[in-house]
């Protein structure tokens, strides 16, 4: 448990050591927060209600979306890959400490640096600016814990992904594309909400959706009571899952080890 | 100049004959890099799916702008993305290298790298357009055919102009990279979308001061014949390439600036 | 070939969370230095010397806060492109050469960046690739070379336009025996036969020894020595020692002026200042010598001592 502490602290310490890129970041969130927002405003002068968005929800969702986009870390994570291919991954596996266990440690102490310094300045602006929706007290402490779940989930794929790197020298193209994956169906593009109903509800099975939309429907009120304690379990399920899946991926490596040296 | 593209065509011949090679890795890259970029497209698909129109615009025209905005930038994107990882050649201390070679510095910055995988962007955009015009009847005379030309190397000058200031950012501090893509990304982003929808600041300040209005949007107005909703003079329509060269003229002010820091202040 | 007089460069150095507080440092005070054409010069100094700075001024990189340099007749930070040339470079740990590409290619592109004609080209890629023996990874992407491979490769990217003066900065480090030594081969060749000027910046003092005739050494900003190396080893050298195989194994000789070392059977090592014939002697008037050899002075030490002189001495 101590150690867990120890490596958290590494990762969040990994991030704040370059504070102008997280200046950097945050400008660039907030940036297209006003793109995003402005695009689905144009959409409500024409509808009143789109998939049970209302105006104030959509730019919520806006809001919402872009600061979560660092503290789930939606872009390409490449950390494990890179190590499996310069071989260090060869040390990691020969010391007593499993490597999943390690890499969620410190994604768990990265994600309360982002939520802090890449999160909260763009949502603040956006609350200026803009007519959030605000939510009551038992919406907020859900949401708080749907977030943290959906950066396990987050985790898991990235894990699996970063995976790849063991069995293939090139794996640009499968991180690229698992990117892809996560950035569609989780709701960042857009929200699930908008996509047609065979659509959106196929979205909603895939555990991408726990990523980002689940986290906004929270905030939003959307769930409540039952169906509230049905998606943050479904985020449970699918983070085990996830992570059952990478652990697999990761026993399997080990045993037909080929360490990709330089 | 003229020999300078024959250094970057045999870059450029150099590079793809080396990624080719790996033949299946290539293929993920192109197809990763093709879905990636199409995903903006599919947020316009689903826009229209909800509403029958943005503002006074249809799904063909909007389709119309995206192209415009996606082929222009895919293509800068293509040329000149490198400067991405700018910040990391200057930390590693490469570029004195290229203070040391005979030649200017921007040109030999853009030919240090040319990554063939980003034809896939190209090629999602062609197809956004192709569909674009399948869906519009547009009424073609010469004047438009000529804006319309004159618009495409006009948005890649402007792209690469606000790309090229963004990486001079480097000379003063390595972390500030990402920064440039709130530009360069978010630029073409917002050249995907009718102007009139964003706010008054924000056209000022991204459609103006950083031109981006004038990489496709006005070009787009007088093409597809439609009047623009801000009482923006007509003229406007035809700024396209001017805007360009003054974009121009300022990145190779600012870079040539930069340089003159980076050398009287060390690496 | 080189003329440097007062030549100065200053830095603002910003520290603090976002770089608030200021404070000037003097990289390089006022140093004065003369190179001919045809020499091959090493340029040695504690890290963070100055050493790379003034190189940084010499190729055109830096533009110096005073002071005149003049290189090849040029000035390198107004006529930069003119300069570059004329000259060519090589920084050890950093990479030239394109990553992906097999390194035939970057040495095309190199030619068409330097505009060298296609007869001089082929006549010095044959030449350097026969000499630094590249055939065999001629056609392999740089990324997966070897590190001797890839130096060996950097330095015939700075020659290939047939430059009159090479700047070398750590060329061999990190590598092996053997391919160190093909490296130095290669500098003396090319400064014998084809009269390249070399300014060689190093911390290998293997590389001062074997290949330098003359030494500039800079510390804290300021030149402390230029000049030749037997001189350097006279003015620092104190000690040598003397080894001597005698006939039969013997307890350790006293002679005058010098301190046996170390003994090891028939074989002894004698400390000594001044003249070995003369201790030589006094030892053959001591004992049958069957062997003796004069071992100079570890350059390292010589090198030491220098850093460790306070002032300048040039």
């Amino acid at each position: 448990m101590r150690l867990d502490w120890e490596i958290a602290k590494r990762g969040w310490r990994r991030y704040a050591a370059y504070p102008w890129a997280t200046v950097a970041g945050a400008f660039t969130n907030t940036v297209f927060g006003f793109l995003q927002a402005y695009i689905l405003l144009a959409v409500y002068r024409h509808r009143a209600n789109v998939g049970g968005f209302d105006q104030a929800d959509a730019v919520t969702y806006v809001w919402l979306a872009q600061s979560m986009i660092m503290t789930v870390y939606i872009f390409s994570w490449w950390e494990l890959a890179w190590r499996i291919r310069d071989g260090s991954i060869a040390t990691d596996l020969a010391r007593p400490l499993d490597p999943q266990r390690y890499w969620l440690a410190f994604d768990l102490g990265r994600a309360p640096y982002h939520f802090l310094f890449r999160g909260l300045p763009p949502f603040v602006i956006g609350a200026l600016v803009f007519q959030l929706h605000w939510p009551s007290p038992l919406d907020a402490l859900a949401f708080v814990v749907s977030l943290t779940l959906a950066v396990v989930v987050s985790f898991g794929f990235r894990f699996l992904y970063n995976s790849a790197a063991f069995w293939l020298l090139d794996f640009r193209g499968i991180v690229t594309l698992s990117t892809t994956v996560v950035i569609f169906f989780s709701g960042m593009a857009i929200p699930i909400r908008y996509f047609p109903h065979a659509l959106r509800e196929l979205c909603y099975a895939l555990p991408f959706a726990a990523v980002i939309q689940t986290p906004v429907d929270v905030w939003l009120g959307k769930r409540s009571g039952l169906d509230l304690a049905g998606v943050l379990a479904l985020q449970v399920v699918w983070a085990l899952a996830l992570l059952g899946l990478g652990k697999l991926a990761l026993g399997r490596a080990t045993r037909k080890l080929v360490i990709q040296g330089g | 100049m003229v020999d300078g593209i024959l250094v970057w065509r045999r870059l450029v011949g150099a590079q793809i004959r080396s990624q080719l090679q790996y033949r299946m890795s290539f293929a993920l890259d192109m197809t990763g890099t093709f879905w990636i970029s199409f995903i903006d497209f599919f947020v316009v698909l689903t826009i229209f799916h909800n509403v029958p129109r943005l503002g006074s615009w249809t799904v063909h025209e909007v389709a119309f702008l995206y192209a415009l905005s996606a082929i222009t930038f895919a293509v800068t994107d293509l040329l000149i993305g490198h400067l991405d990882q700018f910040p990391q050649k200057i930390r590693d201390g490469n570029f004195d290298i290229v203070l040391v070679r005979p030649r200017g510095t921007l040109l030999q910055i853009v030919a240090s790298d040319f990554a063939t995988r980003r034809v896939a962007r190209v090629l999602q955009g062609v197809i956004v357009l192709v569909y674009a015009l399948s869906g519009l009847h547009i009424h073609w005379t010469p004047a438009r055919e000529a804006v319309l030309l004159a618009s495409l190397p006009s948005a890649a000058v402007i792209f690469s102009s606000i790309w090229v200031v963004g990486a001079c950012i480097a000379f003063w501090t390595t972390d500030g990279g990402e920064f440039t893509n709130a530009f360069t990304y978010g630029g073409t982003t917002m050249a995907q979308y009718p102007f009139d929808i964003y706010s008054a600041w924000l056209r000022r300040f991204l459609g103006y001061f950083v031109p981006l209005a004038f990489v496709c949007y006005f070009p787009a107005l007088y093409v597809l014949g439609k009047p623009d909703l801000l009482g923006v003079p007509h003229f406007f329509d035809f700024l396209s390439p001017a805007v360009a060269l003054v974009a121009a003229c300022i990145a190779g002010s600012i870079w040539r600036f930069a340089v003159r820091h980076y050398r009287s202040a060390g690496g | 070939m080189i003329e440097v007089e007062q030549l100065s460069k200053q830095f603002v150095v910003r520290r603090g969370r976002f770089r608030r507080e200021q404070h000037a440092v003097e990289a390089v005070k006022e140093i004065s230095f003369r190179v001919e054409r045809g020499e091959l010069l090493g340029y040695l100094g504690p890290n963070g010397a100055g050493k790379s700075t003034t190189i940084k001024m010499l190729t055109g990189i830096l533009v110096p806060t005073s002071g005149r340099v003049t290189v090849a007749g040029l000035e390198p930070s107004r006529k930069r492109i003119e300069l570059a040339r004329r000259i060519g470079a090589m920084f050890g740990q950093r990479i030239q050469l394109w990553w992906d590409l097999p390194l035939l290619d970057s040495f095309q592109l190199l030619r068409h960046i330097y505009r060298v004609p296609p007869e001089r080209y082929r006549r010095n890629l044959d030449r350097f690739m026969e000499v630094l023996e590249l055939d065999s990874f001629i056609h392999t992407p740089v990324r997966q070379l070897s590190l001797g491979q890839r130096i060996r490769g950097e330095l015939v990217a700075a020659m290939l336009h047939g430059p009159e003066l090479l700047f070398l900065d750590e060329p061999t480090i990190g590598l092996d025996v053997v391919a160190k030594q093909r490296v130095r081969d290669f500098l003396v060749e090319i400064n014998r036969d084809d009269g390249v000027t070399v300014m060689l910046t190093t911390h290998d003092l293997g590389d001062i020894e074997r290949l330098c005739n003359r030494l500039l050494v800079i510390d804290h900003g300021s030149l402390i020595w230029d000049g030749g190396i037997p001189e350097l080893k006279e003015r620092y050298g104190g000690e040598r020692v003397l080894v001597v195989d005698l006939e039969a194994s013997a307890p350790p000789l006293a002679v005058e002026g010098a301190t046996v070392q170390r003994v090891d059977g028939p074989r002894q090592w004698l400390r000594f200042r001044g003249s070995a014939s003369e201790l030589t002697a006094r030892v053959a008037a001591a004992a049958r010598i069957v062997d003796l050899q004069v071992q100079e002075p570890d350059i390292e030490e010589i090198v030491r001592r220098i850093y460790s002189e306070p002032g300048s001495r040039a």
